[in-house]
């Protein structure tokens, strides 16, 4: 019987080791998750750092519109608008849009704007080279700003996508993480513009 | 023939005591309940508290009817109608379908392959004792300020998170206890398989209840602790500033589904295989047959387990997923049919030019097989991408699931209970009320479940407190039969009690005239003690 009862212990400490592991599993599927989207760019994330344009050629010969969309967050007050809602660009050359925000509360308010791309494929080809959603952008109480978004359409863009919706959804992330301090964050309208 | 003195509810206490050569003396009372390590008394512990909490939830499920019955909102509030949805499905999933499979394999498993208890006795202890605490936790959450869970047993962030009230810390702990106590229960099931056969007992001479539930216990093992990760997450991210969930620092909603139902599928599967099992036990006894297609039950059980593992995104057609995925999950859904399908066969052809008789198990056995069939049909149309977007968060998925939920696992359940009952009791269960409960059970839950395919197809969304007029009809059906159905158990409680009291003609220890296997070779009811020394098998 005791015979019986060692095997018993060996197998059960395996199946332990198999509970162990899918627990860890379990966890393990967010970083893969977000791997597997990276890669593949299935789930519309665009990447959250600025491409380097290198001058490459335009392909003249096609031309892509591209529609932004807006929106806040429930709970999060902020007016929010693209000030360009649509744009036709050929693949590889670079563009600016600027969206405008303003805070209509009585409080400072740090906000997250997050990215998403549909179809989501085309997060693969859309290189940012700058934009406001790779910082935390806060504002004072009343305080209103444009924020400047950069791009190019990589011209790998498969064939049959001619066109692309961005969209931006504002988080208020107020006490949360870092942010910058309000009187550096260059997009403030109130600031002379710099350049033009 | 047994005295009708020796009658010491629920169980036989007493009456073995004179052939019992163990020194350790049974506690009575409350103790023995607690102590017990016995694997046919915690069978008895897990299948009597499934079948209160199948009454708990059963009630809830009434409160959400009685809503229903009408247009407009007049019986409940739509956060306590919310509440009520959601706790009847975690109730009904993890406090009855899952313990009472649980209970069943204690009780039958080591006498089905002559081995004299559960390989873990201790454990099995545990395993059961910490399920009350579990349900009382999650059952006094609905009495906290702001009231119990109301996201949905699928707790869907960000529900669960942004918008959840504080009971979500105690939903989150007594699920994580009904994991643990899953997973215990598997490891038992799985250790007493592979090492306590009887001489003789190959694994192709396994009983389909055991194979199946072996298939089933590594299906827990493998997914409940991915639940476990997943409550976890919710916690974290709740009250803890994590952002797994949260888009704003980084994290993805959508990929709460892909965790949640990477468990939930398997879920559901953990929820049909010992039911499959069980009718592959009663169909051959009844209709004098052997199973046709032993070694393919088999194989379509293994097949169907792996294949779940990767068809989880069904659930998620409407997500946005790019077409390839979407096409490869709903190719792999269909797959499953075709295991599932062979079983549907089996049993079929089992019956084939059997000599058939329908006794209360094979009533339930039967409607089983046509019922579970429809759940699996209209599985099939949901498992069509495009029309599942019509479909999708509809009653006709409600009305799915219960097909294949009441009208599967549950009745398998029922039919079990009155097919192994003689044997556990010693006598013959009152064969006219196991009847009634049998034709009005049957009758009232296809007047409760089948309207809502056509108001689902017709598009009263799930899981709101109220509906749009032309649906009214219909759903007054609905009430009535869910009401009708709610009733019927009553009668199931009539006789389980009439049943542990001991009342009843005497049963031989085959019981069923087709009976066969190790189990029907010891006395009715079985001693306290079974197989002390192993049987030999041929
Ligand atoms: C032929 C086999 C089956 C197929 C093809 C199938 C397919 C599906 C699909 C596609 C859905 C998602 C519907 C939607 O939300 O739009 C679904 C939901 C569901 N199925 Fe099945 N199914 C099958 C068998 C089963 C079985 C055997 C069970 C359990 C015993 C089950 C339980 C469920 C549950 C509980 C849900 C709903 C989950 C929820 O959203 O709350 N299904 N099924
Ligand atoms: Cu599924």
């Amino acid at each position: 019987m005791s015979e019986q009862a060692k095997d018993n212990q060996k197998m059960v400490i395996k199946l332990l080791v198999i509970v162990v592991g899918m627990f860890g599993f379990g966890f393990a599927l967010v970083p893969l998750y977000d791997v597997f989207c990276d890669i593949t760019g299935i789930n519309g994330k665009t990447a959250n750092s600025a491409a380097v344009y290198t001058a490459i050629e335009v392909d003249e010969s096609r031309t892509i519109s591209v529609e932004f969309i807006t929106r806040t967050n429930t709970g999060m007050p902020w007016e929010f608008r693209a000030e360009t809602k649509r744009i036709k660009v050929h693949p590889g050359e670079l563009h600016t849009v600027n969206f405008y925000v303003r805070n209509p509360a009585n409080k400072q308010i740090i906000a997250q704007a997050i990215p998403s791309v549909s179809p989501g494929q085309v997060a693969l080809y859309l290189n940012k080279t700058e934009c406001f959603c790779f910082n935390q952008q806060p504002l004072l109480a009343g305080e209103e700003a444009t924020m400047p978004m950069q791009f190019y359409v990589d011209p790998q863009l498969p064939e049959d996508i001619s066109f692309f919706t961005v969209q931006y959804t504002l988080f208020d992330v107020t006490g949360k993480g870092d942010s910058l301090a309000v009187k550096d964050n260059p997009y403030l309208r109130e600031q002379p513009k710099s350049g033009t | 023939m047994a005295h009708s003195t020796d009658t010491i509810a629920p169980e036989h206490t007493t009456a073995h005591e004179h052939d019992d050569h163990h020194d350790h003396h049974i506690p009575s009372g409350i103790k023995r309940w607690l102590y017990t390590t016995n694997h046919k008394d915690i069978g008895t512990l897990y299948l009597w508290f499934a079948f209160i909490m199948f009454l708990i939830g059963g009630a809830m499920a009434m409160v959400i009817r009685l809503e229903l019955f009408q247009p407009g909102l007049q019986i409940v509030d739509p956060n306590f109608f919310n509440q009520m949805t959601t706790v009847h499905g975690l109730i009904m999933v993890f406090g009855a379908v899952m313990p009472a499979f649980t209970g069943l394999a204690n009780w039958l498993v080591p006498m089905m392959i002559g081995a004299p208890d559960m390989a873990l006795p201790r454990m099995n202890n545990w395993s059961f004792w910490i399920l009350p605490g579990a349900f009382l936790i999650l059952l006094s959450s609905l009495f906290m300020e702001g009231g119990g869970p109301s996201f949905g047993w699928t707790f869907y962030a960000p529900l669960s998170t942004t918008y959840s009230g504080d009971s979500t810390a105690l939903f989150v702990f007594s699920v994580h206890i009904m994991g643990a106590s899953s997973i215990m229960g598997a490891i038992n099931v799985i250790v007493t398989i592979f090492n306590m056969r009887a001489p003789g007992m190959t694994w192709m001479k396994m009983p389909l209840f055991v194979w199946t539930w072996l298939i089933t216990a590594f299906l827990l093992i493998a997914v409940m602790p991915v639940l476990a990760g997943a409550v976890t997450m919710v916690l974290t991210d709740k009250f803890f500033g994590t952002s797994f969930f949260n888009a704003a620092g980084g994290g993805d909603p959508v990929m709460f589904q892909h965790i949640f139902w990477f468990f939930g599928h398997p879920e559901v599967y953990i929820m049909i295989l010992p039911a499959f099992g069980i009718i592959s036990q009663i169909v051959p006894t009844f209709a004098r047959k052997k199973l046709f297609g032993y070694a393919s039950m088999v194989y379509a059980t293994a097949s169907i387990a792996l294949l779940s593992f990767v068809v989880w995104a069904h659930h998620m057609f409407t997500t946005g997923m790019p077409v390839a995925a979407e096409m490869f999950f709903m190719f792999a859904t269909m797959l499953i049919s075709v295991p599932t399908g062979v079983k549907v066969f089996n049993w079929v052809a089992t019956m084939w030019r059997g000599s058939m008789t329908f006794e209360v198990p094979m009533l339930f056995a039967v409607a089983f097989i046509v019922l579970f069939t429809i759940g699996g049909l209209s599985g099939l149309m949901l498992a069509i991408t495009p029309v599942d977007f019509q479909y999708h968060d509809t009653y006709f998925v409600v009305a799915h699931f219960h097909y294949v939920l009441v009208t599967g696992a549950i009745f398998s359940i029922m039919a079990a209970v009155y097919y192994w009952l003689p044997k556990w009791t010693g006598k013959m269960f009152d064969v006219t009320l196991a009847k009634w409960h049998f034709w009005c059970s049957l009758i009232s839950v296809n007047v409760l479940f089948f309207p809502m395919h056509f108001v689902g197809l017709a598009g009263m969304p799930r899981r709101i407190p109220d509906y749009a007029l032309q649906f009214a009809d219909f759903n007054k059906w609905i009430s009535l039969g869910g009401f009708a159905f709610g009733l019927s158990q009553l009668i199931f409680l009539a006789l389980l009690i009439k049943a542990c009291r001991k009342q009843g003609e005497p049963v031989s220890s085959q019981v069923w005239e087709g009976a066969e296997g190790l189990e029907w070779e010891i006395p009715s009811p079985a001693p306290y003690h079974t197989f002390e020394t192993p049987p030999v098998v041929k």
